[in-house]
């Protein structure tokens, strides 16, 4: 039987373009986003240079660390690909793996990240500190908060799959949220060569 | 003639009543009175015809249109199915362009016209925005005063645009006003200035006075006269009393208030009101804001700007943002309690003044002339 | 399959079962019909618009006279405040989202948006914004800084007034953002067979151009928002110029979103115009194609003008040179479609209704509005102009003058369609006439005021201006247009105490919202309509000879609109069922504004209430 929702909801239906409403419109945020980060990182980029006071980036800026947990980041896309491709053979429990894994991986992120805050705070950093310590601790905040959120969205996919909600004809809801999961790492690539690779002089 | 004609396009035949009845309100931007608001008009005034010649063709086609075309009984409800027609439209498209084209041109032309620096012989002025006062500064002169810009005519004067409480020392600076503090500066909470506007429409077009910037803007009067001016961004609760003179003078007229405003105040005689009142002026709330060249504490001169310099306050017609005639009532009321007088005043007596206190004071500032 | 739930089956992970009400207030709550929701966002909209209205009324009394005695200065500051973001984000923008939500589905032929329930979470987070900003004048002093919120002011102020701005107006903004990627999903993948995109009405068009405005320029503020908030609330420096910030980023960032934001407003009344003239003139819109890519390109225009409001920030000739002709060029498509409108009324069989008069009012007004805005992009005249009534005078010719008589004109044309009765003809263009003086009478001084000196946002003004007499005027063109409104109301109200028996097709119009019954069905479209041509529904009606004259279609043909269709009880159709959640969620986003100014448990509390209304809304069963 199909139901009311999904002759709105699902893939199923013949659309105007051919592409799914739910893809589309997870385009569409993702292009809004793309502004989002698009104003803060411009924020960064114009105040690069004008703190009056120290600590500075080079002060505090662990380039190996950050590096792998950027890679750790990264490999999470990774991940995402093989859950998508497992509930797409219709493999559920290797999906479920994956999905586990790259939340897994994110949180290892994530985790790193508020380990390279607290250090930063502990080093005289602190949000009101200066323009550096505003604009970098609001900028990655905002990309850490986006890959917390990601998080939550793939533990959510785990936990629906559970109750028949993800199935291999409805795979798609697992492809939104790989799309959403990599244009937050590929945002944190260019955060990390904005931020941290880019010397700023000081 | 012209303005009142160029009212009446704007609104219709209302604006001709009001026209005839508009006094001169020395604030009118349609009333230039010196060179580079004379340039603003000259830029605008073709530009208003051009807008009114359209204004006029496009409602005229309206009006005819609606008239001509209107349902009429007995005419069969078929017109004719015009879907467009691309000539005609690509026209409508060009011919906009051109026009906007011929406005263009001389539009950036005055742009970098009213931007150039001036040189000869140009008064410099520094303008410090406060909330709710103005502060002028001559740095060649070594003068500060408050709310009343005095300029000799035919010259022009080089404004440059401060805001209060950022990295401005309050000694009369060199040419330009320092914006941002030292590097090296620890950051400060709150209380800087906000942004303020700088208008006297008669002289000049506008520019904003915002904190950690300079701006520049150039002013000139033709004839001697009063010009009024008003803080045109909103700058918070008493924006609306944040006002301000500029005094056009002849250079001998000018030349002597310099002289007058240079010289240090005087001290009134021992034993007077008036130097009790000067007591409790330099021993009071007074000195965390307010400056009186030529008097010392502890041996050391007077350097606060938080508010007005007071050294000549009687030579100046206004105060509290020039909404005020200096009158003896007047400071009373001032002095017993500012933040009634002015909402959200800076100025804040903790404790209260006496009323002893309030007389002494008024007698020693009516002897700052 | 798997996720399908049986009728009497126990639900499986659901939180709450489906709302099963179609009458009554629950049923509006948990409603997610995009038309009872276009119907919630104008009464919505309409009350806030009376809220502002008032504000107005009080903000003309206080400058009746000069040294006016009305407002205090505290006062007077909220007032305007409050009147420029209530107008702006709780009446224009939602009016506009309410004829977006009842009508895009009904035009393109389809029976709901794309996503109904987050259609109505964006209703219910916009309305819980509103409702959260104007509980700022219970909690301590409502915002104060202006609409545009410029730093330091906005930053350093004490009181929570301006964080009631920033986090109501983030709130709004995520409603908004939602909304657009719905709609713009809607028009683009959820058009009837055979609807093109160059064979969607105009409205259409400007609803999709409008929808990409806001996910494009939204973003934008809210980063602004934030790093006000942060300033504001915890120390950060984005605007602090002590600590090497430029407050000017602030007005970047503000007039990035601001400026897309005016098209935002203005656009959706075009859209409606361009829908209205064609219907009472009996001919096509003239140059469909014209006016079409004139509003794309006033769109793609619309980024990159923004500076054009900080000719006197002091950007430097160079930055001002570029803004001022950007601004020139914007110029042009905006005269395009008067052009067009003008074309469109030519040798046309024109009926004076009153949705024809608010669209003719719309250009004759919009005319003035767009010339002064020329006079702006001069960039030395707007020295003198920026910042003072000409300015006000300029944009409420724009907005009121221009967006809301737009949408005055689609209230009384969509009306009968909306509530199946029609609204008084008569009182309705005696509404019209009186709102028209009242406008010009309102607006039409300010220009003056402006040139003469009359600076902004000030509480008073002192005598010696000379400016008493015109204020006045303002002040009486104020109060003709609140007669004007009562007019309204009272035509509204006396219009529900007739029956409803407005036709299906009242206006012998164009498209295929007046294909269906007046008021539609729930699920819109017996059958979904397959179009052949722009203006369908119009060539159902009617067909054209060589020479362009009309030839009626033989009653009994296709033209009869299909409220007749014997089979059309829409059985076997399946809607989306109401739902809890969007309310829940959309309620949780209050309390964290709350949290964020007053204690941060509340903020926590608030975002459980989120989570919880967002997890109970995925677990959702498809339908009971």
């Amino acid at each position: 039987m199909e139901t009311a929702q999904h002759i709105y909801e699902s893939e199923h239906e013949a659309t105007s373009t051919g592409l799914p409403n739910a893809k589309l419109a997870m385009w569409v945020f993702l292009a809004s986003d793309c502004l989002l980060f698009g104003a803060l990182i411009t924020t960064y980029v114009l105040y690069r240079g004008a703190s009056l006071v120290g600590p500075y980036p080079k002060d505090v800026f662990d380039i190996p660390y950050t590096s792998v947990s950027s890679f750790v980041l990264l490999a999470s896309s990774l991940t995402m690909v093989l859950a998508l491709a497992a509930v797409q053979r219709g493999d559920l429990a290797r999906m479920r793996v994956w999905l586990l894994a790259t939340a897994l991986l994110g949180m290892t992120f994530v985790g790193g990240q508020v380990y390279e805050f607290t250090t930063f705070y502990r080093e005289g950093l602190k949000l009101s500190t200066n323009l550096f310590g505003t604009t970098f601790y609001v900028l990655t905040g905002f990309h850490g908060t986006h890959v917390a959120i990601g998080i939550l969205m793939l533990l959510s996919l785990v936990a629906m799959s559970f109750t028949g909600k993800i199935t291999q004809r409805e795979s798609m809801t697992v492809e939104l949220v790989g799309l959403y999961w990599h244009f937050v790492d590929i945002v944190w690539i260019v955060i990390f060569t904005v931020v941290y690779l880019i010397p700023t002089g000081k | 003639m012209r303005r009142i004609t160029r009212q009446a396009l704007g609104v219709g035949a209302l604006a001709v009543v009001a026209a005839a009845c508009a006094p001169n309100n020395h604030q009118d931007s349609l009333n230039p009175q010196g060179p580079y608001a004379q340039k603003i008009d000259t830029l605008f005034t073709p530009v208003f015809w051009i807008a009114a010649a359209i204004f006029f063709i496009v409602e005229g086609m309206l009006v005819l249109f609606a008239i001509r075309y209107r349902h009429r009984k007995g005419r069969p409800q078929t017109p004719p199915q015009i879907h467009g027609n691309s000539r005609l439209e690509i026209g409508w498209t060009i011919l906009p362009a051109l026009i906007l084209v011929g406005v263009a041109i001389p539009t950036v032309s005055t742009i970098y016209d009213l931007a150039r620096t001036p040189t000869g012989n140009v008064l410099n002025v520094n303008v410090v925005g406060h909330q709710w006062w103005w502060e002028f500064d001559y740095p060649d002169q070594q003068i500060v005063t408050a709310n009343e810009l005095h300029i000799p005519v035919g010259e022009p004067v080089y404004v440059s645009l401060c805001a209060a409480g950022v990295g401005y020392g309050g000694v009369p600076a060199p040419n330009e006003c320092q914006p941002g503090p030292p590097k090296g500066a620890p950051p400060s909470a709150v209380g800087d200035d906000v942004i303020h506007s700088f208008w006297v429409p008669e002289l000049a077009g506008k520019q904003d006075v915002v904190p950690g910037r300079t701006n520049h803007l150039v002013l000139q009067a033709d004839r001697p006269g009063t010009y009024t001016g008003q803080c045109a961004e909103f700058c918070g609760l008493s924006h609306a009393y944040m006002r301000f003179k500029v005094v056009a003078q002849t250079r001998e007229d000018f030349d002597a208030w310099v002289r007058a405003q240079q010289a240090d105040a005087v001290a009134p005689p021992a034993g007077s009101l008036a130097a009790t009142g000067m007591n409790d002026f330099l021993n009071g709330q007074c000195i965390a804001c307010h400056a009186i060249r030529g008097l010392q504490v502890n041996g050391q001169p007077l350097t606060a700007n938080g508010g007005p310099n007071l050294t000549h306050l009687m030579s100046r017609s206004c105060f509290r943002g020039c909404t005020m005639p200096i009158t003896r009532a007047n400071l009373e009321a001032w002095l017993r309690d500012p933040q009634a007088v002015e909402a959200g005043s800076w100025m804040q007596l903790n404790p209260k003044l006496s009323q002893d206190q309030i007389d002494a004071l008024v007698a020693f500032l009516m002897t700052l002339r | 399959m798997a996720s399908v739930s049986v009728p009497g089956e126990t639900v499986r992970g659901g939180l709450l079962r489906r709302p099963r009400s179609t009458a009554g207030f629950w049923s509006w709550v948990t409603t997610v019909d995009h038309k009872r929701i276009g119907i919630l966002y104008g009464a919505t909209a309409f009350f806030f618009f009376l809220v502002g209205g008032v504000e107005a009324l009080f903000i003309r009394l206080q400058l009746a006279q000069p040294d006016g005695k009305i407002l205090s200065p505290s006062t007077y500051n909220e007032f305007f405040t409050m009147h420029g973001l209530t107008m702006i984000f709780l009446v224009v923008m939602p009016l506009s989202a309410a004829f977006f939500n009842y009508l895009i589905p009904l035009m393109i032929g389809a029976r709901d948006v794309a996503f109904p329930r987050l259609n109505a979470f964006s209703y219910w987070l916009f309305l819980f914004a509103g409702l959260f900003i104007y509980s700022s004048f219970a909690l301590g002093g409502a915002p104060n800084g202006g609409w545009f919120g410029y730093a330091p002011l906005s930053t350093v102020e004490p009181g929570n007034n301006m964080l009631f701005y920033s986090t109501g107006l983030l709130m709004a903004g995520i409603a908004s953002t939602v909304s657009a990627v719905n709609l713009a999903v809607t028009i683009i993948n959820m058009r009837a067979p055979g609807m093109t995109m160059f064979r969607m009405p105009v409205f259409i068009w400007m609803a999709l151009v409008v929808q990409f405005l806001l996910a494009f320029s939204l973003p934008i503020i809210t980063v602004g928002l934030f790093e006000s908030l942060f300033d504001r609330r915890f120390g950060t420096h984005f605007f602090d110029p002590a600590a090497g910030g430029d407050p000017v980023l602030w007005q970047h960032l503000f007039w990035l979103f601001g400026h897309p934001e005016v098209y935002i407003l203005i656009l959706p009344a075009m859209g409606i115009v361009s829908e209205i003239l064609p219907v009472f003139a009996r001919k096509p819109l003239f140059g469909y194609q014209f006016v079409v890519f004139s509003g794309i390109a006033i769109g793609f225009i619309g980024f990159g003008v923004w500076a054009h409001h900080m000719f006197a920030t002091g950007l430097g000739p160079v930055a001002n040179t570029a803004f001022g002709i950007s601004t020139m060029i914007i110029a042009i498509p905006t005269g395009v479609k008067i052009f067009n409108w003008l074309g469109t009324i030519w040798r046309g069989d024109l009926r004076f209704t009153t949705p024809m008069l608010f669209a003719l009012g719309f250009i004759a007004q919009f005319v003035v509005g767009g010339l002064s805005g020329v006079t702006h992009a001069v960039v030395p005249a707007d020295y003198q102009q920026t910042d003072t009534y000409y300015i006000v005078a300029h944009f409420h010719y724009v907005l009121f003058a221009g967006a809301i008589f737009g949408l005055f004109g689609g209230m009384y044309y969509w009306w009968p369609k909306i509530f199946g009765r029609m609204l008084n003809e008569r009182v309705g263009k005696v509404q019209f006439w009186i709102m028209a003086v009242g406008a010009n009478l309102t607006f039409g001084p300010m220009h003056i005021l402006g040139l003469e000196g009359m600076p902004r946002r000030i509480q008073t003004y002192t005598p010696a201006l000379g400016l008493g007499v015109w204020n006045l005027v303002v002040t009486i063109g104020a109060f003709t247009i609140a007669v004007s409104v009562l007019i309204f109301i009272g035509n509204a109200v006396a219009s529900f105490r007739r029956p409803k028996d407005a036709p299906a097709d009242p206006w012998d119009a164009r498209t295929l919202e007046w294909t269906v019954p007046s008021p539609p069905p729930p699920h819109n479209f017996d059958e979904i309509p397959v179009v052949h041509a722009l203006d369908d529904f119009w060539h159902r009606k009617y067909a054209e000879t060589e020479e362009g004259t009309l030839v009626p279609v033989p009653a009994g043909g296709s033209g009869d609109p299909r409220s007749d269709d014997a089979h059309g009880s829409g059985h076997g159709i399946h809607l989306p069922s109401p739902s809890y959640y969007p309310v829940i969620a959309a309620l949780g986003f209050p309390l964290i504004g709350y949290g964020v100014i007053f204690h941060w448990w509340m903020a926590v509390a608030g975002a459980v209430v989120v989570l919880a209304g967002l997890y109970g809304w995925a677990f959702e069963p498809a339908a009971e």
